[in-house]
């Protein structure tokens, strides 16, 4: 099985831990990652802002990187939700191949691994935020739940208003920025009202947001990527 | 008289001003989430809701693609059942056809039931101009008629003010229009019912012309339907000697029994009720029972261009049930108002661009007002995909392309103030098709961390980030230089570098 990772240009740039975490996670699961440095940007934040021409190249370049893989793991929902549902639209011919292997992380682990119990530890509160692009695009359902409620010493606590968006929506957050920040504001607080110790999600975009959010309020809830959590042991925290 | 919508600013200007606006804010998010929860259960309670909202869309589907034999159609229909059909292109037509046929009646004042499309072309100025006063008889655009106010909710149309302010607005405005309300009118929500009820009973009894909408229009019988829960729908169809309704042409249903599937869907997507309480319908005039004369204004006014587009056309299935404003978050925050257009909500953000064309600033702005969380798709029982629409617009707003504009097809140029966004757009694109100068930008960014600060004082998209959360830092290493220190260069499987080599 060849597995390659898309890392996505928020993650390589900002987030590097999560793309370490993803390696250590499936390193561990006894899956060899291949890497291929030709990626770039999945081609989201111009097809969502209207340059739907800027990112055709963007999605070819995806579909001819990934060419020689069976598996293509993506640590974002909404990257994964942008090769699955936007690139039939772009170029359905050219990336019908790479579109048909593309899997968000959660889904890679519970549908092609089969694993729910990824026998990671994590002694710590967490409360799930299960962003848009995962829950209404992808469908992942129950699986990032499920993932958390097997990791050792983690206790999952509920959210409200857990389904609503955060406010993040790539340029939305500059073009509308009023109501963004407002979203934002509902969602850091109650977010803050679980006092956990922490927020989880499969995105690192709508964490960006959502930590900058609570960090400016003083907030103790830090914001964790899942594949932060499902990558530390007991004899190898993170 | 009622506010206008001309000359409201963009959507995200009015939205600043609305996030700021508590009272707002809490009679919005209190009316959406109780409207919220109720639309869910109602939804769950029936065990065939995907094929009905698959059937619902598959039926405006065909009978968009065939609109001008089923418009024929009706229009026989119509006239066989002794009714009169006319035909607006544009708004003005519509109002001057209304006016017209007024003036004919030699009346001056009408009542009139909700009606988006009337709303949509500003038929009560163009009326007030003509010297003919509308009545608004519907509970929630009364208040917003009396408040000199615009609806901001398609069906609360006063979803924005709270009872304190309805009672206020009675007691200083009734009287002006008609039987004032009582002197210690209090906000108990019985006490304001019964006022508004006293206040219309005399209108009802007095009017001699009505004008309506449809929320459906049968085109094998020539039948016409109003869904309501107050009943002064029913006083306006069938109280006056004329009745005048005006409604968009893509309200159309083939058969009678297509009515069968909106029926359910609409009440339980739009007031969580299994059934509206009132389902009127009428046919024609009838003999010694209801009005004596019956006009059918049909009312083009963009829909035909709109119509012209493959993706923007699916916005003509909505049957304006409102579930997708009552989930939007950001619907929630910036209020109805923003939208500038009877159409408020994520529905109104791809259906006010496509009836107006993008020429104005707000119009330009609509199909940015959404975070694409997909929220209104999942709600919508007709399923029409608003973020792929608001996507489709968006590309329309910044690199322009063909569209139809009254008939024609035309090539429209992008919008304004675009400018420097598609040059980042551009530039951002050749790094990302050059991974090997991104891999250098990322490490003067790394280099110069400590130098990005947390808040930017500088005007410009810095800033509106910045304002309410801290900027997050490019990281002392990208994953990048991670893998190709940790793993080399040559990775395990690392397949085709893509063309990084030129």
């Amino acid at each position: 099985m060849r597995v390659a990772l898309f890392i996505t240009c928020v993650n390589d740039t900002l987030y590097p831990r999560t793309g370490q975490a993803v390696v250590t996670l499936l390193e561990r699961l006894g899956v060899e990652v291949g890497f291929p440095e030709g990626q770039s940007c999945c081609g989201q934040p111009q097809f969502n802002t209207g340059y739907r021409k800027e990112a055709v190249p963007l999605a070819r370049r995806y579909a001819d990187v990934f060419r020689d893989y069976d598996h293509v793991v993506v640590p974002s929902g909404s990257c994964a939700a942008m090769v699955r549902d936007n690139y039939p639209r772009i170029d359905a011919e050219a990336t019908q191949g790479a579109v048909a292997r593309t899997y968000e992380l959660t889904e890679f682990l519970v549908d092609v691994l089969g694993v729910t119990d990824v026998g990671a530890y994590y002694p710590h509160t967490v409360t799930y935020h299960p962003t848009c692009h995962g829950l209404r695009m992808l469908g992942l359902g129950d699986r990032p739940r499920r993932l958390l409620e097997a990791v050792k010493g983690l206790r999952l606590v509920e959210l409200e208003g857990a389904e609503e968006c955060c406010g993040f929506g790539g340029t939305f957050a500059v073009k509308n920025a009023d109501v963004s920040a407002a979203m934002g504001a509902d969602k850091a607080r109650h977010i803050e009202e679980t006092d956990a110790e922490a927020v989880c999600t499969v995105d690192n975009s709508c964490l960006m947001h959502i930590g900058g959010t609570l960090t400016r309020r003083g907030a103790a809830t830090r914001p964790v990527h899942i594949a932060e959590i499902l990558a530390g042991t007991e004899e190898a925290r993170l | 008289m009622s506010g206008t919508y001309l000359g409201m600013p963009s959507f995200p200007r009015a939205a600043a001003s609305s996030t700021r606006d508590m009272r707002l804010r809490g009679n919005l998010r209190h009316a959406t989430h109780t409207i919220r929860a109720k639309r869910a259960q109602a939804v769950e309670e029936l065990g065939d809701w995907a094929q009905l909202r698959a059937a619902g869309a598959a039926l405006k589907n065909r009978t968009l693609r065939h609109l001008d034999h089923y418009l024929e159609q009706l229009e026989t229909a119509v006239t066989g059942a002794g009714g009169q059909v006319h035909w607006a292109r544009d708004a003005e037509e519509a109002n001057r056809i209304v006016a017209d046929l007024v003036r004919e009646t030699g009346e001056s004042d009408v009542v009139k039931v909700k009606s988006m499309a009337t709303q949509e072309t500003g038929l009560n100025e163009a009326l007030a101009k003509a010297g003919i006063s509308a009545y608004e008889t519907d509970l929630a655009e009364l208040i917003v008629q009396l408040g000199d106010d615009l609806p901001s909710h398609i069906l609360v149309p006063a979803i924005h003010r709270n009872r304190d302010q309805i009672r206020d607005i009675f007691r200083e405005k009734m009287g002006s229009w008609g039987r004032a309300a009582p002197k210690n009118l209090s906000d108990d929500p019985a006490e304001l019912a019964e006022a508004a009820r006293l206040h219309l009973r005399e209108k009802f009894l007095n009017a001699k012309v009505g004008i309506s909408g449809a929320n459906f229009m049968v085109a094998e019988t020539g039948t016409l339907v109003v869904v309501e829960s107050e009943g002064n729908g029913r006083m306006c169809l069938t109280l006056p000697e004329t009745l005048i309704s005006v409604v968009g042409i893509e309200k159309i249903v083939p058969t009678w029994q297509d009515l069968e599937v909106f029926l359910q869907t609409l009440p339980r997507s739009s007031t969580a009720e299994r059934m509206n309480p009132y389902t009127s319908t009428w046919t024609g005039t009838t003999d010694e029972d209801g009005p004596s004369a019956f006009h059918l204004v049909l009312l083009d006014n963009g829909r035909t261009d709109t119509l012209a587009d493959t993706v923007g056309r699916q916005a003509l299935r909505c049957i304006r049930c409102s579930a997708c404003l009552n989930v939007c978050p950001v619907y929630e925050r910036a209020g109805g108002h923003a939208y500038g257009s009877p159409y408020p909500g994520p529905i109104g953000a791809i259906l006010t661009p496509q009836l107006r064309g993008m020429q104005s600033e707000l119009d330009a702005s609509l199909p940015y007002a959404s975070s694409l969380c997909g929220a209104c798709y999942e709600v919508c029982p007709v399923a029409i995909d608003i973020p792929e629409v608001l996507v489709h617009l968006r590309e329309r707003v910044v690199e322009g392309g063909t569209a139809t504009v009254r008939g024609q097809r035309t090539t429209i140029k992008p919008a304004k103030g675009h400018a420097a966004e598609r040059a980042v757009m551009r530039a951002a694109r050749w790094t990302f098709e050059h991974p090997r100068a991104m891999r250098t930008g990322q490490r003067i960014a790394s280099r110069t961390r400590r130098l990005t600060p947390r808040r930017l004082p500088l005007p410009g998209p810095g800033r509106a980030w910045s304002d309410s959360r801290d900027i997050p830092r490019p990281a002392p290493e990208s994953f990048r230089d991670w893998w190709r220190r940790t793993r080399g260069s040559g990775s395990a499987g690392s397949g085709r570098e893509g063309g990084d080599a030129r």
